[in-house]
């Protein structure tokens, strides 16, 4: 059968690729001497940030003292049945049912406590319950897909969820987003704030989705990926992944009382 | 102290709206506070277009100067100054704050708003700040002195009836000055 494009204006899988492949090769040339460990954020494979990524350098600030710090969250903000995606509805929602669990850490390794965590994912047939997704996949009525929770004293989460599906948006012709959570992130500073995606090993589509390439150091964009842990596996109930977070470097001069492990 | 390499960062995409904004996410004080001010602008594209997704955040002292330690931001009291909002744009590409004018941390500094902006298209998150208009220390501030006094405008708020006005600009003739921190990776 011929794929005849009727969309022209969208690019192809196969133009996508040959832009990723290309940014990917003049990393791969200046690496070793220029390494990069970020996202970029001007990629034109991903088509909606050719206007809406900065064109000049970032500016170097200090941190003043409200950068040092960063908002804080507690047990009247946050209710514990909210680490709970599979509970949110009078039914248990379709799909596989997973455990993500992990630590989250500061860039010297410093646990992150007592901070909030948000999540927000595709239910397991690829769709959101965003009233823009216009994706043709059921919705799932006992599933929202949003979530939010403390860490604990020594950095760790744990919520229940069920494994998203990958789904598919109109960057070009044909493109299918990895599966994926969302993950938004405070530190202990306001320079820390981080957002993110959560990868499931091993999917097929990493390859061919310009916001993961985004991060063109391979080392860097495999941080990203959770590892299947059999040990977060519960018997007859849900496979378990583990995913840790490294935050930026913390500005604040730490007490010893802080800087103790719990 | 070897530094741990940082998890890098994605775009928020198109689909947060049913997870990040809550009831009261940007009325860090009530409408009706006798000392509430508006923060309201536009996020705008590389053309100059009103972007309708895009997520602003606002991290600030006190009136007083000192820096909110309470929690309560998601389900706020009314009564508790948490220093901590999230606004995302409506359909005209407007965020609005209802919140206090933050103080100066230290005596004689500059005082700003920290800003975090997120968006679909955006692949990391921005930092920026919103200095108030006008202040005496924005001449001895270590930030501003240091931006070309071109684009040192994009840093400060603009007095309106309300309070402030702050646009943000991610690209094009007035793109916005946005910070980069020691431990951020390339661009130290």
């Amino acid at each position: 059968m011929t794929d005849v494009n009727p969309e022209p204006l969208l690019s192809s899988q196969h133009e996508i690729s040959a832009e990723i492949e290309a940014i990917s090769a003049s990393y791969a040339a200046v690496r070793d001497h220029a390494p990069e460990s970020r996202t970029r954020v001007d990629y034109a494979p991903y088509r909606s940030s050719i206007l809406r990524h900065p064109t000049k350098d970032l500016h170097h600030a200090d941190p003043e003292t409200i950068e040092r710090w960063a908002p804080c969250f507690g047990p009247q903000d946050v209710s514990p049945l909210e680490a709970d995606l599979t509970i949110q509805h009078s039914g248990e929602p379709l799909g596989e049912r997973i455990t993500v669990s992990g630590r989250v850490v500061d860039g010297d390794g410093r646990p992150v406590r007592r901070q909030l965590v948000e999540v927000w994912q595709a239910n397991a047939g690829g769709r959101y319950i965003h009233k823009r997704d216009q994706h043709p996949a059921p919705l799932d009525p006992n599933f929202t897909g949003a979530g939010r929770f403390l860490t604990g004293d020594d950095g760790s989460y744990s919520f229940q969820t069920i494994k998203p599906g990958p789904y598919p948006w109109r960057n070009h012709r044909n493109a299918w987003r990895p599966a994926h959570i969302h993950f938004s992130l405070f530190g202990t500073d306001f320079t820390q704030r981080l957002i993110t995606q959560m990868y499931f090993p091993g999917d097929p589509l990493f390859a061919l989705d310009p916001i993961f390439q985004s991060i063109t150091d391979e080392t860097a964009r495999t941080r990203l990926v959770a590892t299947y842990d059999h040990e977060l596996t519960r018997p007859e109930w849900s496979t378990g992944y583990r995913w840790d977070i490294v935050l930026t470097g913390s500005h604040r001069t730490w007490t010893e009382d802080e800087d103790h492990d719990a | 102290m070897t530094r741990l390499d940082p998890t890098p960062g994605q775009t928020v995409g198109p689909f947060f709206h049913y997870a990040l904004p809550f009831v009261g996410d940007s009325d860090l004080v009530p409408r009706g506070h006798a000392d509430s001010i508006r923060l309201h602008g536009l996020v705008l594209d590389g053309e100059g277009v009103p972007i309708p997704d895009a997520l602003v955040e606002i991290w600030q002292a006190a009136p007083d100067g000192t820096v909110p330690q309470a929690p309560g931001s998601l389900h706020r009291d009314g009564w508790t100054f948490t220093g901590w909002g999230r606004s995302a744009t409506d359909g005209s590409g407007r965020y609005s704050f209802t919140t206090l004018t933050p103080g100066a941390t230290e005596a004689g500094s500059a005082p700003f708003f920290a800003v975090t902006i997120l968006a679909r298209g955006l692949l990391d998150r921005l930092f920026t700040r919103a200095y108030l208009p006008e202040h005496p220390a924005h001449a001895d501030d270590p930030l501003l002195r240091t931006v070309d006094p071109d684009r040192r405008p994009t840093l400060i708020a603009a007095a309106d009836d309300m309070g402030y006005r702050f646009d943000v600009h991610l690209q094009g003739a007035d793109e916005t000055v946005f910070l980069t921190y020691l431990g951020h990776g390339a661009a130290d």
